[in-house]
C-alpha cells in the first residue's frame, strides 16, 4: 500500500472521482495549471483536459454560484475555495443557495457539491486564512461538514463527499498536508460521511475531536497511559451531522469526557456534543463534560499561534480535572 | 479627457425603441421577425399577465394570496424577452418574473402556491427547465453563469436567461455573474428591467453609470439597452442575444427600460413616498399595451373580441388555479424535514418522529 500525505491522498481521491465520473468538475482560483496554492489538484489539469479541471476568476461567490449552475446542469462540481476564511465572500451561495437547493425546490432538485477548502491553525498564515469556521457551517442546516484527520481518512471521506446528492463542506487542515504520512490504498474506496472513528480504545475517559486536534489528543493519550489512565479518542470525521451512536457507546463506557477542539470556545462544535450528552446521556456522567478549546478571540496574529492554539498539556490538564471531578 | 471617453462609451448605449408610443414602427431595420401569429400571442399573453397582476393584487388584500410583486407596467419587458427563449432554454428569474416563469411553463397554480409560502410553489415540474424565483439580489446572476458554462459543456445549443432589476446591477453578483460568463464565454444573456425603481431608491442614486447597459463593457461583453416598454424592441434585442450566446459568441448584457406601476411588493410599500404622480403619468403614457396594441390594431390583428376573450380567459384560469391551490394539502413539518436532504441526518431523523407524532394526534 502506498505511504501517502494528506495532499497527496487528497489529488488521489480527485483523480479517482474524476476517472470513475465524467461528471465531476474540479474548480477554483488557480487549481488548474497552477495545481492549487498548495498542490492538491497537481497534474489533474494535464491527465483530464480544461474542460474539466479549470481555473475561476477570483471571486468566491461566483464559484459558489457557477457550482450551483453546473450542478443543475447534473454536473458534480468539486469547487476550491483557496483558504476557508475566505468563504464568507461566498456565504450566500453555500448556506442560501447550495444548502436550501433541494428545499426550496420542494426536493425536486439537489446539489450535489463538494466544497473544498484548507484551513487551520499552525501554519502562520496571514491573517483570514486559517479560521476554524466549521462551527457556523455545523449550524446551518442542509451542508454536511467533514474534516478528515489522517491521509486514508482524506481519501475515502473525499470520495464519499464527492458522491454525496447534498452540499458537503470537506475542511482539510492545513498543518495535517504534509506532517506525516499514512498508509492510503489504490483505487476507489469510502469512508461514510456522519460515521465517527473510535481511533483509540480506552476505558477511563473518552475525548472526543477532530482535525488537527485527533493527533493533540492522542498524543496526550500516550502521556495518560503512562500514568495509568485510558483514555479512549474519538475522531468525529463529520462535525456535522454528528455520530451519536459513537459518542454515547463511549460515553456509557467510560462515564468521563473532554471535547476538545482547535477553535474558540464559543458556540461551535463542542458546545453541540455537549448539548447532545447532557441530552442523552446525563446519568452515565461521572463528572461534567470537559471542554478544550482555543480562547474566544479572533483568530490569532501568526506569531501568537503557538500560545493560543489548545496544546496536548490542555487535553491533560482537562482530562485530570475531569478524572478529579 | 477622461470625461469625453465615457462620453463616447455610454453614446454606445442609446435605447433601441422599433414601436415608439404611438404604435407606429420608428425603426424598419430591426424588426423582428415574427409571425401574426406570433405578435397577436405576444399581445395575448401581456393583456393577460395585466389582468392577472391587478387580480392577484386584489386577492392579497383578501388575504387569499401572499407575497407578491406587481408587474404592471413591464409586461414588454418581462413577457417579449421569454418569447425570445426556447422551449428547453434555462430561465432563472427573481421574485418579480414570475409571468415569464408560467409562460415558460409553472402551472399558475404553483405560482399562487409559491405566493402563499407553500413548498409546493418551489416544485418546477419536470420538462420546464427554470429555477425557483430568486429572493436574494443578483445572486442568480452567478448561477446563469453555471447554468451557462453547463450547457456549453453539455454541448447543448441552449441559453440561460436571467432576470434582476436595476438595483441588483449594484451587487457583487451581478459583476461576478457576467464576468464569469463573459471570461468563460458561455451561453448567458442577463436582462436588467431597470423599472427605476429599487424599492425606494431611483437608478440615480444607485450608480453613476449613465446607462447600466454600459456595464457590460467592464467584463468584456456585449450590452444593449432597449426601450422596455416597446414588445417588438425587446424581443428584438432579446433575440439577437440568444441567437449570438448559442454561436458561441458570448453573453450578452440587456437594460430594459421600464416603469411598475404600482409597489415594489404587497409588503406595505408605498411609492408616493418615493414617487411623483407625474412621473407615473409620463410612464404610464409609454404603456406596452396601449402602443401594441394600436400596432395590432392597425394591422387588423388585434379586436375587442380578442381583448374581451383574453381577459375572460385569465379571470377563468385564475378561478381554476386558485381553487386548485386551496386545495393543495397545508403543510406539515414532517413535509419540510423530508425535503431537507437525500438521507436524513438523525436529528432530522429523530425529529421526523417526534412531529410524525404530533401530526397524528
Amino acid at each position: 500500500m502506498a505511504q501517502m500525505t494528506m495532499i497527496q491522498a487528497i489529488t488521489d481521491a480527485l483523480r479517482t472521482e474524476l476517472k470513475r465520473d465524467k461528471d465531476v468538475l474540479v474548480f477554483g482560483e488557480d487549481v488548474g495549471k497552477n495545481g492549487g496554492v498548495f498542490r492538491a489538484t497537481e497534474g489533474l489539469q494535464d491527465e483530464f483536459g480544461e474542460d474539466r479541471v479549470f481555473d475561476t476568476p477570483l471571486a468566491e461567490s461566483g464559484i459558489g454560484g457557477l457550482a450551483l449552475g453546473l450542478a443543475m446542469q447534473d454536473y458534480r462540481p468539486v469547487m476550491e475555495i483557496q483558504f476557508f476564511g475566505f468563504v464568507f465572500e461566498a456565504m450566500d451561495s453555500v448556506v442560501s443557495q447550495m444548502a436550501r437547493l433541494r428545499y426550496r425546490s420542494g426536493g425536486k432538485y439537489q446539489a450535489p457539491i463538494t466544497i473544498r477548502a484548507p484551513f487551520g491553525g499552525g501554519v502562520k498564515t496571514p491573517e483570514l486564512h486559517a479560521d476554524n469556521l466549521e462551527g457556523l457551517f455545523a449550524q446551518s442546516p442542509g451542508v454536511k461538514v467533514v474534516i478528515p484527520s489522517t491521509p486514508y481518512d482524506a481519501k475515502g471521506l473525499l470520495i464519499s463527499a464527492i458522491r454525496d446528492n447534498d452540499p458537503v463542506i470537506f475542511l482539510e487542515h492545513m498543518k495535517l498536508y504534509r506532517s506525516f504520512r499514512g498508509e492510503v490504498p489504490e483505487g476507489e474506496y469510502t469512508i461514510e460521511l456522519g460515521k465517527a472513528n473510535v481511533v483509540r480504545e480506552g476505558n477511563d475517559v473518552t475525548i472526543i475531536t477532530y482535525g488537527a486536534m485527533v493527533q493533540t489528543s492522542l498524543k496526550a493519550a500516550e502521556q495518560l497511559e503512562k500514568e495509568n489512565i485510558s483514555a479512549e479518542v474519538i475522531d468525529l470525521r463529520t462535525v456535522s451531522p454528528l455520530d451519536i451512536e459513537t459518542i454515547i457507546k463511549s460515553v456509557e463506557k467510560t462515564n468521563r469526557v473532554v471535547v476538545v477542539q482547535e477553535a474558540q470556545k464559543q458556540a461551535g462544535v463542542a458546545a453541540n456534543v455537549i448539548a447532545e450528552i447532557n441530552d442523552r446521556a446525563i446519568l452515565h456522567l461521572e463528572a461534567p463534560v470537559g471542554r478544550v478549546a482555543a480562547p474566544d478571540t479572533i483568530f490569532p496574529f501568526a506569531s501568537a499561534e503557538n500560545v493560543w492554539l489548545p496544546d496536548e498539556n490542555d487535553v491533560i490538564e482537562k482530562v485530570k480535572e475531569t478524572l478529579n471531578f | 479627457m477622461a470625461t469625453k471617453k465615457l462620453d463616447k462609451v455610454e453614446k454606445q448605449f442609446e435605447m433601441l425603441q422599433i414601436l415608439n408610443e404611438e404604435g407606429e414602427v420608428v425603426n424598419e431595420k430591426a424588426m423582428p421577425d415574427l409571425s401574426d401569429d406570433q405578435l397577436k400571442e405576444l399581445m395575448r399573453r401581456m393583456v393577460y399577465t395585466r389582468i392577472w397582476d391587478q387580480r392577484a393584487l386584489s386577492l392579497n388584500r383578501q388575504g387569499r394570496l401572499g407575497f407578491y410583486a406587481p408587474v404592471a407596467g413591464q409586461e414588454a419587458s418581462m413577457l417579449a424577452s421569454q418569447f425570445a427563449m426556447d422551449a428547453e432554454d434555462w430561465l432563472l428569474p427573481s421574485y418579480r418574473d414570475i409571468p415569464q416563469l408560467v409562460f415558460h411553463g409553472l402551472p399558475l397554480t404553483k405560482a399562487f402556491l409559491y405566493s402563499r409560502g407553500h413548498f409546493e410553489g418551489g416544485q418546477i415540474p419536470d420538462g420546464v427547465n427554470a429555477l425557483m424565483p430568486q429572493i436574494i439580489i443578483a445572486a442568480q446572476c452567478t448561477q446563469a453563469a453555471g447554468v451557462a458554462l453547463g450547457l456549453k459543456k453539455r454541448g447543448k445549443k441552449n441559453i440561460a436567461l436571467t432576470y434582476f432589476g436595476d438595483g441588483a446591477t449594484s451587487q457583487g453578483d451581478f459583476y461576478e455573474g457576467i464576468n464569469f460568463a463573459g471570461a468563460y464565454q458561455a451561453p448567458a444573456v442577463f436582462i436588467s428591467q431597470n423599472n427605476r425603481f429599487a424599492i425606494s431608491v431611483p437608478v440615480e442614486k444607485q450608480t453613476a453609470s449613465k446607462t447600466l447597459a454600459q456595464k457590460a463593457v467592464a467584463a468584456g461583453i456585449r450590452g444593449v439597452q432597449v426601450d422596455g416598454m416597446d414588445p417588438l424592441a425587446v424581443y428584438a434585442a432579446t433575440k439577437e442575444a440568444r441567437e449570438h450566446a448559442v454561436n458561441g459568441e458570448g453573453p450578452t448584457f440587456i437594460e430594459t427600460l421600464t416603469y411598475r406601476y404600482g409597489p415594489h411588493t404587497t409588503a406595505g410599500d408605498d411609492p408616493t413616498r418615493y414617487r411623483t404622480e407625474e412621473l407615473d403619468n409620463e410612464w404610464e403614457k409609454k404603456d406596452p399595451l396601449i402602443r401594441f396594441r394600436k400596432f395590432l390594431e392597425n394591422k387588423g390583428l388585434w379586436s375587442k373580441e380578442d381583448e374581451e376573450k383574453t381577459v375572460e380567459q385569465a379571470k377563468e384560469d385564475i378561478k381554476a388555479a386558485l381553487k386548485e391551490a386551496d386545495n393543495t394539502p397545508k403543510q406539515k413539518v414532517t413535509d419540510l424535514i423530508k425535503i431537507m436532504n437525500e438521507k436524513l441526518p438523525y436529528n432530522l431523523q429523530e425529529q421526523l418522529e417526534e412531529y410524525t407524532k404530533k401530526e397524528s394526534k
